[in-house]
């Protein structure tokens, strides 16, 4: 399957804005962090500034959510991760309010409740969890609720390669295949489940050779290629809506960043992030779509302003927002 | 872990060596001793190794024991707490390391039906020497499911020692007794006192250690700060904070005493008793959920003993009220504790009568 010009297109005005918006995010959760704004003695501190707490970020990651979410409509699904918002923006969450909830402001998806790893769009149908291994049962929920309803929706749940030796794996793909559920099982195998490699965790090469345990197809995408993530995603969301049933993919994607912000990465190659950005998927599109003349330099470089431009209107938008009230805390803890 | 034999190591000739350590330091020491003692000691979980634990919880000890005893785990918590409770059984002495306490629902079976279990259920015929330690508390913006204390859901579940220190020095001597004991130990540390580079904490919980190997035995409560008008019971990070409150009571002549139970199974009834006998006051401050919690079982104890205690005005507590944590800063200091509501708390029960 091969993208149309427009989806090509779409691809990489993705792409630019989310690794614009995480590398955005980097620099932003820098703010107020570092001596000699914090308590003497420490180097970081990760409960300071305009935005607190852990934060997970997607840079290189890009072509899965991509290449998944171009073959999606509004009304299909996706489960996410604590490592969420390229998958968050490729499906269309609207990007000022999830800056807002990320900065813990009223604006924000959940008023401020959530958090970056807690980000919930039901109008886009995207939501996500701080758990590992968390969104594969419910993905298959959202997708047993669309067979019921008889719709032709899909369900994306997305996982890293660590979360697959998580029960919930097992469980899910076992009730997944015997349902014949729409659910797309989209593995990013970074490589690091924070600091254990895979290899030291997980006692096959590919993820994708477990679906042979359930009797469903299991595809493996290497070196972190957008149109081969496309291609394979397409496959599969075809496959769902016709009610055939899952699909496991597992793409081979890169973590330019440490698991978390502040992560001194002391158990990874020093070189090797330089290593993978020399693969960077977006330069690699860039020459994509100006070989089969579908941009020119002039329109790359507008597509590079636009992202620009919407990523600063976004956290402009969530710093000019209020805090809530300290006694809102109490509001929406049942429905 | 071949061998059999325990060995105390000599005692050292020169006067006992005595150093401020963070208590993250104090963990990772204590671990290391006893894995010097007695071979049959070896930690398990995610991140432990090169990266020494998320929460520096062992820090060091890859290097000191090797792979095959500072063992990094798959994310596959059912799978590593089940083999703790089996490698306990044959009588080796795991140390299990989960992450964060809000990550325990995705292997809660293995241990609220078995690890808890398995003693009793045999009729006293099984020992399961393990202990499950993991990080607790928010503090630092990191929302409801990574903030979370949670240790009264364990204490609630018979058959689970639940252990929650303050400090560096207690830390050392609970973790000791810990591996020691022949019974499954819950080993609590809150991210916020651990004394790590990269996230503020409370500075009274880096204390003076010694090198040597203690133990502090668990269900002795200590009296972290003496006092006469009123007693503050607390546990782990609340009891930084209850200190810094009694000293900020003390400006305003009322002399409040912070018990720290330091475990909450087993419990020590009598130290908590002891101090509100003393005072007539009881304030009970907690990070964990207030509903059906810590701050209920203490103040239930008390009351049942008021033929035993003369009460001068009603118990207090505090707690994060029945509300998960929130992400955003001024909701997340709303629902935690802060020094200034242990402050208002205490002034309101020294006005208030029965």
């Amino acid at each position: 399957m091969k993208p149309t010009p427009e989806q090509l297109r779409w691809m990489y005005e993705k792409m630019l804005l989310i690794r614009h918006y995480e590398e955005t995010m980097a620099k932003v959760y820098l703010e107020g962090k570092l001596p000699p704004l914090i308590q003497k003695g420490l180097a970081f501190d990760i409960g300071s500034g305009p935005v607190p707490g852990e934060m997970h970020l997607a840079a290189g990651q890009e072509p899965v959510a991509v290449g998944v979410c171009a073959h999606l409509r509004r009304e299909d699904s996706v489960v996410g991760t604590h490592r969420p918002h390229h998958f968050a923006i490729a499906k269309g969450v609207p990007l000022d309010r999830m800056t807002a909830e990320i900065f813990g402001k009223e604006t924000g998806l959940g008023h401020g409740k959530g958090g970056h790893m807690h980000l919930f769009d039901p109008e886009h149908k995207f939501g996500c969890s701080g758990i590992v291994g968390a969104s594969m049962p419910q993905a298959c929920g959202f997708a047993l609720a669309a067979k019921k309803l008889g719709k032709d929706w899909v369900t994306v749940a997305s996982f890293g390669e660590g979360a697959a030796n998580q029960g919930t794996f097992h469980e899910s793909l076992n009730l997944a295949a015997l349902w014949k559920l729409p659910v797309l099982f989209v593995c990013e195998d970074n490589k690091w489940a924070i600091s254990v490699e895979k290899t030291v965790a997980t006692a096959v090469r590919s993820n994708s050779e477990r679906a042979a345990s359930y009797g469903i197809p299991g595809v493996r995408v290497e070196k972190n290629d957008t149109l081969k993530v496309f291609a394979a995603a397409g496959e599969a969301v075809a496959r769902a809506r016709r009610g055939d049933g899952p699909t496991l993919i597992e793409v081979e994607t890169d973590r330019y960043l440490g698991h978390f912000q502040g992560d001194a990465e002391v158990y990874r190659p020093k070189d090797e992030t330089k290593e993978l950005r020399q693969r960077d998927p977006i330069p690699a599109l860039a020459a994509l779509l100006k070989q089969n003349g579908i941009a020119d330099d002039a329109a790359l470089e507008r597509m590079r302003a636009e992202a620009v431009r919407q990523v600063e209107a976004a956290f402009d938008f969530a710093r000019k927002s209020p805090y809530p009230e300290p006694a809102e805390a109490l509001e929406h803890v049942f429905a | 872990m071949a061998t059999e034999t325990v060995v105390d190591r000599p005692k050292a000739a020169a006067a006992p060596k005595i150093r401020p350590l963070t208590m993250a330091q104090a963990i990772s020491e204590a671990i290391s001793a006893e894995m010097e003692r007695d071979p049959k000691v070896f930690v398990m979980g995610e991140d432990i190794g090169k990266y020494g634990g998320i929460f520096g919880a062992t820090s060091g000890l890859l290097d000191r024991f090797g792979k095959e005893r500072i063992m990094d785990t798959p994310i596959s918590e059912s799978a590593f707490i089940g083999a703790a409770l089996g490698a306990a059984a044959e009588g080796l002495r795991p140390i299990a390391e989960l992450m964060f306490v809000d990550f325990f629902g995705v292997c809660m079976d293995q241990i609220y039906n078995h690890v808890a279990k398995n003693i009793y259920m045999s009729g006293g015929a099984v020992r399961l020497p393990l202990v499950i330690m993991t990080a607790i508390g928010g503090g630092y913006n990191d929302a409801a499911q990574h903030s979370q204390c949670l240790y009264s859901l364990f204490a609630h579940v018979p058959g689970l020692k639940v252990v929650i220190p303050s400090n560096a020095y207690d830390a050392k001597g609970l973790m000791i007794s810990a591996i020691r004991d022949d019974s499954p130990v819950m080993f609590f540390f809150h991210k916020g006192i651990m004394g790590l580079p990269w996230m503020a904490y409370f500075e009274g919980s880096t204390n003076d250690v010694p090198a040597e190997p203690y133990t502090i035995p668990f269900g002795k409560a200590r009296v972290a700060r003496e006092g006469k008008d009123l007693t503050i019971v607390a546990v782990s990070q609340m009891v930084q904070k209850a200190v810094l409150a009694a000293d900020a009571l003390q400006n305003e002549g009322v002399s409040a005493e912070v018990v720290d139970l330091r475990t909450l199974v087993p419990l020590d009834v009598d130290g908590v008793l002891a101090s509100v006998k003393k005072t007539g006051r009881l304030l009970v401050a907690d990070e964990d959920y207030l509903n059906f919690g810590l701050t209920g079982e203490i103040a239930a104890l008390v009351a049942e003993r008021l033929d035993m205690v003369r009460l001068k005005a009603p118990v207090r507590r505090l707690a994060v009220p029945g509300v998960p944590i929130p992400y955003s800063r001024p909701m997340e200091r709303f629902v935690i504790p802060q020094v200034e509501a242990i402050v208002a708390a205490g002034k309101q029960l020294m006005s208030s009568k029965l």
